[in-house]
């Protein structure tokens, strides 16, 4: 296979067709030729969700606002879960705020295939275009969110509360980046295999609500009895989580080792994504 | 002079499996994997079989071999189902061969649908970048030719509003613009003659026209005959998955002609007096079409003349009759109806023992291209229907025409007579 790409390419060919690719051929520097349609499926998304609403992009500030405030009530009043000595609101806005990156990434790109088949049967573009470009627009509303919750740790540090930001806050984009890949690595994942087994679609929908709860979200990892711990630190969203909730509130318990433990997993995870990904985009208009 | 290459389709065979497109849930491929494992038979066979029958297996291409070289205007013709639009999708990516290479020098886009990814919120102007960049443009490529696009889509006041408030001729307008204003070395194109008034075609016909002088390549799927016959160069011919016919477009567009007549009924001959339509004495022996003066089939176009022939058998003296016949459309609306007028030899007078032919002659250059079927009748002096056989014939007429570059389209209605037409100056007043 490679022998004949490198053949083909002496004889100036530009382009060959064969039944089978590499299997980790991801065509990247292709997708950076398209780069300039990432960027307008980004804004497709953006201007297409918001038009013909009253609120509009506000959405994304009502959003973690209103479940930040549905968990401070039923988690943090009336379960009286504990919060590690922090502010209620700021606990857990931290957690939805990156929770809800991972998610909404994950929901995204899951869909890929499905719900892009007319346009995949008709054109050819690198496929990958499609996710990525679900990574940058969930990543602009993350940023909006983020900064929500900037505010609000200036505010309650103003007031008084015992919230110590820290140097970790120089992680915050490798954090992201852990999300962003877990997030796109499992959705590719899922969005390669409902092109045969449409049950998964409905998997993911309330599987990311169920994971939550095995994820510190609600929660911090210090307040499990000690055979729980182990079994949500195998989970490799909780280091990033309590990464980035000591991070802004100084409260938490990040261990370098646990974040390396995400890294490789997620690496693990995208990999088999793209294996997938990159099987399944050359003839999943036959089976569609 | 030495013209390069630029695709080469070695060997190329596409698979394709009947009926159980999307059918599989994961809860079956679990029962079948545990059936397996447990040394069960598959819990989806049908008894006797070992392997599950997931649907038929379907070679839309096979051993697929051709060239084509830069600057040909290739023509890929053939019936439907022939494998022409799985060829296309092959070659512009949407999915991958089974078996055999496909080598391409340069860009290629492919337009099998115009407006692929238009989104109804979104603005003429966005969508116009939006569709140019899936199909391959760069935001820099759209912005310079925007203002082209915009003229010859012929929207410039309606830019700015979302393309959901568009009429469906400026939908198409607009969609075929940015894609035609695409400057790919290879241009796949797949029927989208078939969009908008005349007057668009007519544009639309004029732009493929100035890409294919450009000395840029163009491959161009159409049933339309007389537009492969007068836009390209060389052609092919498919059937059944297989390449039959490779050549100038002459030679492949008749060969296309002589096998789409086969599905026709052109003769029929009853054998047996006694069960043939018609009533004790008078019987139908045989009807048949006759293509061109001399009795060797021809391929039939719009300028063929054709004649209806049926012969007849009388075993009584003395006895009258009339033919008629009819012709009906595609849509089974009649065309004409014809019967022999007074000064035809014969017509109504009393005939003598013997067998009789009967012949209607069709002008070429009157039939448009289309399905036709005759009804033929015989009828007594008592305008009695001796027999009348429905459907006795059906054939197809095409439309092979090269036109200098103009209305490439169909035109409308049944028939299509040469007429007498003349255009002069009756005054040298403007």
């Amino acid at each position: 296979m490679a022998f004949a790409r490198t053949q083909a390419e002496d004889e100036g060919w530009s382009l060959v067709l064969t039944p089978h690719r590499g299997w980790f051929d991801l065509r990247l520097r292709q997708l950076w030729r398209y780069r300039d349609l990432v960027l307008l499926f980004v804004r497709r998304d953006f201007v297409a969700v918001y038009k013909q609403t009253i609120l509009g992009p506000l959405w994304y500030l009502i959003q973690p606002l209103l479940t930040t405030i549905t968990f401070t009530v039923v988690f943090g009043r009336i379960a009286k879960l504990s919060t590690d000595g922090l502010p209620q609101f700021l606990f857990y806005m931290s957690g939805t705020v990156i929770w809800s990156y991972f998610a909404s990434c994950l929901t995204g790109t899951s869909s890929t295939f499905i719900a892009n088949a007319n346009v995949f049967g008709k054109v050819y573009f690198p496929r990958l275009a499609v996710p990525v470009s679900v990574l940058i627009s969930k990543l602009i509303a993350f940023g909006i969110q983020f900064a929500l919750f900037l505010i609000f740790v200036v505010y309650f540090r103003v007031r008084g509360a015992d919230v110590h930001p820290n140097a970790c806050a120089l992680l915050t984009p490798l954090l992201l980046l852990l999300m962003a890949g877990l997030g796109l690595g499992f959705g590719i994942i899922v969005s390669a295999l409902t092109t045969r087994y449409r049950d998964l679609a409905q998997l993911v929908a309330f599987g990311v609500q169920l994971l939550m709860y095995a994820t510190p979200v609600i929660y911090p990892v210090s307040s499990l009895p000690q055979k729980y711990q182990m079994l949500i630190l195998a989970n490799p969203i909780t280091p990033v989580i309590e990464t980035f909730r000591y991070a802004y509130l100084g409260a938490g318990t990040p261990i370098v080792g646990d974040l390396l433990y995400s890294t490789v997993f997620i690496f693990v995870v995208l990999a088999i994504g793209v294996l997938l990904f990159t099987r399944v985009e050359r003839t999943f208009m036959d089976t569609v | 002079m030495h013209t390069p290459t630029v695709i080469s389709v070695e060997g190329l065979s596409k698979q394709y499996r009947l009926g159980v497109i999307g059918g599989r849930t994961l809860r079956a491929d679990l029962a079948r994997w545990w059936a397996r494992k447990r040394g069960r038979p598959d819990p989806f066979c049908k008894i006797g079989q070992t392997t599950p029958q997931y649907g038929e297996l379907l070679w839309a291409l096979r051993d697929v071999d051709f060239k084509v070289r830069q600057g040909d205007i290739l023509g890929i013709i053939g019936r439907n189902g022939a494998g022409k639009s799985t060829l296309l999708k092959i070659l512009s990516q949407v999915t991958a061969p089974t078996e055999g290479v496909v080598k391409i020098k340069g860009r290629v886009a492919s337009l099998l649908e115009v407006g692929t990814g238009f989104h109804p919120e979104l603005t003429g102007r966005e969508n116009a970048y939006l569709n140019g960049a899936i199909l391959g443009m760069t935001r820099a490529e759209v912005t310079r030719k925007l203002d082209e696009i915009i003229a010859f889509a012929e929207v410039d006041r309606f830019i700015d509003t979302p393309v959901k408030r568009y009429s469906s001729g400026m939908y198409v307008r607009l969609a075929f613009a940015v894609a035609a204003h695409l400057e790919p070395e290879i241009l796949i194109v797949d029927e989208v003659l078939a969009v908008g008034d005349a007057a668009f075609q007519r544009k639309c016909i004029g732009k493929m026209g100035s890409v294919a002088h450009g000395g840029r390549t163009v491959l161009f799927v159409s049933h339309n005959m007389a537009a492969v016959s007068t836009l390209c160069t060389r052609a092919i011919l498919l059937e059944n998955g297989r390449v039959t016919a490779e050549g100038d477009v002459a030679s492949v567009v008749s060969e296309y002609l002589q096998h789409s007549a086969e599905g026709a009924a052109l003769d029929r001959v009853w054998h047996d007096n006694e069960t043939a339509p018609g009533r004790a004495g008078v019987r139908l022996h045989r009807i048949r079409l006759v293509t061109g003066g001399n009795g060797t089939p021809q391929p039939i176009t719009v300028e063929t003349p054709l004649s209806v022939e049926a012969t007849f058998r009388n075993g009584e003296d003395g006895v009258r009759v009339f033919p008629a016949l009819c012709l009906m459309g595609s849509d089974a609306s009649p065309v004409f109806e014809s019967a022999p007028t007074g000064d035809a030899a014969l017509a109504g007078q009393p005939l003598p023992k013997g067998t009789f032919r009967v012949r209607c002659e069709i002008p070429g250059s009157l039939l448009n291209e289309g399905h036709y079927t005759v009804w033929f009748a015989l009828v007594d002096d008592a305008a009695r229907e001796v027999c009348e056989v429905r459907d006795a014939l059906s054939f197809r007429v095409d439309d092979t025409q090269q036109r200098a570059m103009g209305w490439l389209g169909k035109s409308v209605g049944p028939v299509r007579p040469r007429l007498a037409w003349s255009i002069e100056r009756v005054s040298d007043m403007g």
